[in-house]
């Protein structure tokens, strides 16, 4: 039975609601609050101009857009061979997978992230390891610098990606890629003619979900990371604890939040105006 | 190297068993090139794991592939050069229609104008020319349909394999279809194997029907004796509307060839036998013929009272009840001149000899 558009409005009703009040409203309210204090529109426009101008500044915007996208590239890597063989697997091998997966997604980040650093520390496992077979002589720096930062944030996004992946490839026809073979495809041309090309809408939208969310990431980098990883969430977190200046982190607010929604707007452009992307 | 008289086609104890199940028996075809066989049966037969089989999609648990002589049986679907209609169609969403014809030319990596010639040359055979751009998505049913006959034959294999391919259409253009199908398979002399469990299909189409039931190949023959010859019962009920009365040998007569007892009358058959425990007499509609009378004591003779009548347009179909489990079908010309029964008008039901058979039980 199709519903009325007032029925699907009261449906989505308590949604909205939560979002006005939890996120909308305080974001808001945040944002207008702290600008405020610098005055009328031109000051505004000043500090804004002066903010983004800033060296420093622009230069945690470019590291944290080049880590989001290290991460979507290493989980999109990773990710893709594990959506496949999810979306292949049956009955006991699925549910091992499955759980393998979604485990660590209902653990808390700060945990997960306090488990890589055993691993990942000076003295952890993974050196140890190493040492101990006689790989390397000495310990490999694999925390508090950039190396940190991507496993971390790769290892806490990779479900998104996959299960992003996983649906877009269980949506595939299995009867296009036994057709594609029976006109004579090998199984490679099978996955670069057909596979691929009817999981791209997936990548895309798997890769867009990681880079969005690796752009707001705070609690790794700040752990794992060292100096020169400082990204735009922690510059934020920053101006608002220690340098108790409002106004500059809701201007930075604002940037992420664009940046954001800008990304946005480009997957539903893509989806839409593609013939055989959306399908 | 293969003979000149080498089957386009020869499948040789076919054999593909699922567990406890054995889907498919010991199947045997051989497909002469050029020729249009149908494998007919309903759902559960196993017609399309054979010809899955055939195609290289299944591995089979026993017998023998053989392509133009050469041995298949275990070469993979792209090694075996067949051409393909999917019963979804398989069109590709993401690719146009042009695109989704050059496929199979693609991954041959045929180079760029033989393409275009070929795949022009096929959507004019499929009378699609105008519509390369056009998305899967953006084409109605027939127009996918034949989308995935131009792909199919563009690579002009020399057989072609069809999994019930009108299955979603609607019946005016399956109709068409069929026609069409036929006419491009006679002037491309290609090889078909077609999939189907529409048994008027199978009648318009095929120079050989082979019927399947339950993993086997009961009956195999051209349309026309298939249907008036059906050698079990099951064949003659699965082609078209049949009456299979009840019958047992001729007492009087003892085990004299083509005499039988239908409902404690004597009936005369040219063709068949019954089984020793009895069986069948199997007449098709059309050829009883009605009138008013007495029946006499001549063969092939029942009494009856009409139950109902069906209005079909060429002919009207009735049903007669002679004292049988079920009433006998008796279809009437509606020619000039047809006047009609109405339902209770009692009637003598007749046949000749030449058009009933004798089937085992």
């Amino acid at each position: 039975m199709p519903l009325s558009r007032m029925g699907v409005l009261l449906l989505l009703l308590p949604a909205l609601l939560l979002m006005a009040l939890v996120f909308l409203g305080p974001i808001a309210w945040f944002i207008g609050g702290a600008l405020a204090e610098l005055g009328g529109p031109a000051e505004i426009w000043e500090e804004a101009a002066a903010v983004l101008g800033s060296r420093a500044i622009i230069a945690t915007i470019v590291t944290t857009n080049w880590i989001a996208f290290l991460v979507t590239c290493l989980t999109l890597l990773v990710g893709y061979p594990v959506a496949y063989a999810l979306s292949r697997a049956k009955g006991l091998t699925f549910t091992v997978i499955l759980v393998c997966i979604l485990l660590p997604y209902f653990t808390s980040v700060i945990v997960r992230t306090y488990a890589w650093m055993v691993l990942l520390g000076r003295n952890g496992l993974i050196n140890q390891a190493l040492l101990g077979l006689g790989i390397i002589d000495e310990p490999l720096q694999l925390m508090y610098n950039r190396a940190g930062v991507l496993i971390g944030m790769s290892y806490v996004l990779l479900p998104y990606m996959v299960l992003t992946l996983y649906s877009a490839m269980k949506a595939v026809d299995p009867r296009l890629l036994e057709a594609a073979e029976g006109m004579g495809a090998s199984p490679l041309a099978v996955f670069v003619k057909v596979f691929l090309p009817l999981t791209l809408q997936g990548v895309v939208a798997g890769a867009l979900i990681v880079f969005i969310l690796g752009l707001g990431f705070f609690i790794t980098p700040a752990l794992m990371g060292g100096p020169r990883d400082i990204m735009i969430a922690m510059l934020i977190e920053r101006e608002i604890e220690l340098m108790l200046n409002w106004p500059v982190a809701a201007l930075m607010t604002l940037v992420l939040l664009a940046v954001t929604l800008a990304l946005y707007a480009v997957y539903h452009r893509i989806s839409e105006r593609t013939p055989g992307f959306a399908l | 190297m293969a003979g000149a008289d080498a089957p386009a086609i020869l499948l040789e104890g076919l054999t593909k068993r699922y567990g406890a199940e054995t889907v498919v028996c010991d199947v045997t075809l051989r497909v002469a090139p050029g020729e249009f066989l149908t494998l007919l049966g309903p759902s559960g037969s196993g017609k399309t794991t054979t010809l899955s089989m055939l195609a290289g999609f299944v591995t089979p648990d026993a017998g023998r592939v053989m392509l133009g002589g050469r041995d298949v049986t275990s070469a993979p679907p792209r090694a075996r050069g067949l051409g393909m209609v999917f019963q979804n169609y398989a069109i590709f969403p993401h690719l146009d229609v042009f695109e989704n014809v050059a496929f199979p030319l693609r991954v041959k990596r045929v180079a760029q104008p033989e393409v275009t010639r070929r795949v022009m040359e096929a959507l004019e055979l499929v009378k699609l020319t105008g519509f390369e751009r056009r998305y899967g998505r953006q084409l109605s049913g027939g127009q996918q349909q034949r989308v995935a006959l131009a792909r199919a034959v563009v690579a002009q294999p020399n057989v072609v394999l069809m999994d019930e391919p009108l299955g979603a259409l609607d019946k005016n253009l399956r109709y068409h279809m069929q026609v069409e199908i036929k006419e491009i398979q006679r002037r491309l002399g290609m090889t078909v194997v077609y999939v189907t469990h529409d048994q008027e299909e199978a009648l318009t189409m095929s120079d050989r029907i082979a019927i399947m039931d339950r993993g086997r190949v009961v009956q195999q023959g051209p349309p026309r004796e298939v249907y008036e010859r059906p050698e079990s019962a099951f064949v003659g009920r699965f082609l078209g509307e049949a009456n299979l009365l009840p019958a047992r040998s001729d007492a009087q007569g003892g085990h004299t060839k083509g005499r039988a007892m239908i409902l404690d009358r004597p009936a005369l058959a040219e063709h068949g036998e019954l089984g020793p425990a009895g069986g069948f007499l199997f007449v098709r509609p059309e050829k009883i013929s009605l009138h008013v009378g007495a029946a006499g004591d001549g063969p092939n003779a029942l009494t009856g009272r009409i139950l109902h009548a069906s209005f079909l347009g060429n002919v009207v179909r009735y049903g007669v009840d002679v004292g049988a489990a079920e009433p006998l079908l008796c279809d009437e010309a509606n020619a000039s001149g047809f006047t009609g029964f109405a339902p209770g008008d009692a009637v003598v039901a007749s046949w000749q000899p030449a058009h009933c058979r004798l089937l085992p039980g």
